[in-house]
């Protein structure tokens, strides 16, 4: 228990968190590269054509991760922004408003690989289905956190501001995610989902390895993020000093 | 500091955040006349059709009592965040999160409620059913509170900002998309002669929650405005 109080202690100190991470990030890296090309390489490659929708369901290996990514990395920006609101944890903070953008573009990248692959198979680029439509609120609630953050001039009241609105866009999702299902089930009847347990192995391990795979990549992108913006907050203080004139030379 | 004291001082907030909006009447006028011109839009952007406007009426309706609200609430913490009364409120020991549920009622009665009592001539306006008008100003009715409620968070986080009013419906916006689904969904179901009472509780839970948990994430984000 000791240690890892300690630990978490040490990682609250910017110098200490720098150093950890430097040493985290080319592990991350790696194992995001090897996983993302072994899955990529199952995906496109191994993977059987769907009998249905014929190569364009390759494009889920990329839309469902990134589906998911977008709603986990919503909870843990709330989350960070909570130990940041509670503890004054100032890494936590910044951690939580550099998932924000990462977060968005997860978001982004699923509507657009959705939409791209509703096109052959649904014959539309965008129906008000609940998934679309609930990814879509999803998106808007990060673009307001990062805006609320942008208007800010002091970093720190910005990040507690923006970890706020976060928290009440947390308590909200569920019920903006029932309620839109619900809306759609009313107009539509049945609307096409995939069914989980139904996929064969050979379409379903591709989908778990890059599900890994952009977990690490969340990880290692926020780490670089969450560096920069230490760097740049701090870049009065000693220790970004010695920083860049070990680096530097 | 003890009950008594605070409920006196909260009647007092409530009396002197209603006669200010009283001596700015035309300003408190602004949502309404905003409200029944853009619900006027409509029929001369969609056509006349009868029909078709009673089929969107509750969307129309609800989607301009949404923008109205937010019009509002930029104001709701804004003038007294200025001349220091929020500094004052704070350090008067009196808890913040009462206060700021106080000055939301103040800005329902001000804001919400007209739009409410305004409802029915929209309804005729757009050509809605009478079963579904009752059930429409019912929704608004259990409703506008809701409105007000969130919309208090954004309005005071966004209350140290120079421009907020843009950004900050930007943040509430996403929030009332359960409200307005259900809302709709419920004066619909009433035109069509369905039952509408699940909607009806289902928007009142709602209320209760955001009743019990919004004005603490609103007095939290008062307090980060005033750091």
């Amino acid at each position: 228990m000791n240690r890892v109080w300690l630990f978490f202690h040490k990682m609250g100190s910017p110098p200490w968190f720098y150093r950890f991470s430097g040493k985290l990030l080319p592990w991350l890296w790696g194992l995001f590269f090897v996983l993302a090309a072994w899955g990529l390489y199952l995906g496109l490659v191994k993977a059987p054509p769907d009998y249905l929708q014929g190569e364009s369901a390759r494009i889920m290996y990329i839309h469902v991760p990134a589906a998911w990514m977008s709603m986990l990395i919503y909870v843990l920006v709330a989350a960070m922004g909570l130990i940041g609101l509670v503890w004054h944890v100032r890494i936590a903070e910044i951690m939580a408003i550099c998932s924000a953008p990462i977060g968005a573009f997860f978001t982004a990248i699923a509507l657009a690989t959705g939409s791209l692959w509703g096109r052959p198979t649904w014959g539309t680029y965008w129906v008000w289905d609940a998934r679309l439509t609930s990814e879509l609120v999803l998106l808007f609630l990060y673009l307001g956190v990062i805006a609320l953050y942008n208007s800010f001039d002091e970093p720190r009241k910005a990040a507690r501001a923006a970890s706020l609105l976060a928290l009440v866009g947390v308590v909200n999702l569920p019920i903006i995610h029932y309620s839109v299902t619900w809306w759609n089930t009313l107009h539509q009847g049945t609307s096409i989902s995939a069914s989980g347990s139904s996929i064969h192995p050979s379409m379903l391990w591709p989908l778990l390895i890059m599900a890994v795979a952009t977990k690490f990549f969340y990880a290692a992108n926020l780490l670089v993020r969450t560096r920069h913006r230490l760097l740049l907050q701090d870049h009065r203080k000693q220790w970004v000093r010695n920083v860049i004139m070990k680096e530097g030379s | 500091m003890s009950g008594v004291q605070s409920t006196g001082a909260l009647r007092a907030l409530l009396k002197r955040d209603l006669l200010l909006a009283y001596r700015r009447r035309s300003e408190m006028a602004q949502p309404v006349i905003f409200l029944l011109v853009v619900v006027s839009l409509f029929p001369l952007g969609v056509g006349p059709s009868p029909q078709l406007l009673g089929t969107i009426a509750p969307g129309v309706i609800w989607i301009a009592a949404l923008l109205a609200t937010v019009l509002s609430l930029d104001s709701l913490f804004r003038s007294d965040f200025e001349d220091g009364s929020i500094e004052q409120f704070l350090l008067s020991g009196h808890p913040l999160t009462l206060i700021a549920l106080i000055k939301t009622a103040a800005h329902w009665l001000t804001a919400g409620l007209p739009l409410v009592l305004l409802s029915p001539l929209l309804a005729v306006w757009m050509n809605l059913p009478a079963e579904g008008a009752r059930v429409l100003v019912l929704t608004l009715a259990i409703g506008t509170p809701v409105l007000s409620l969130i919309g208090a968070i954004g309005g005071a986080l966004t209350v140290s900002l120079k421009r907020g009013g843009q950004l900050l419906s930007l943040l509430v916006f996403p929030l009332y998309v359960p409200l307005l689904i259900i809302a709709t969904n419920a004066v619909s179901a009433a035109t069509a002669g369905l039952p509408f009472a699940g909607q009806l509780g289902l928007m009142l839970a709602g209320l209760v929650g955001a009743l019990t948990l919004a004005p603490f994430a609103a007095s939290a984000a008062l307090k980060l405005s005033l750091e």
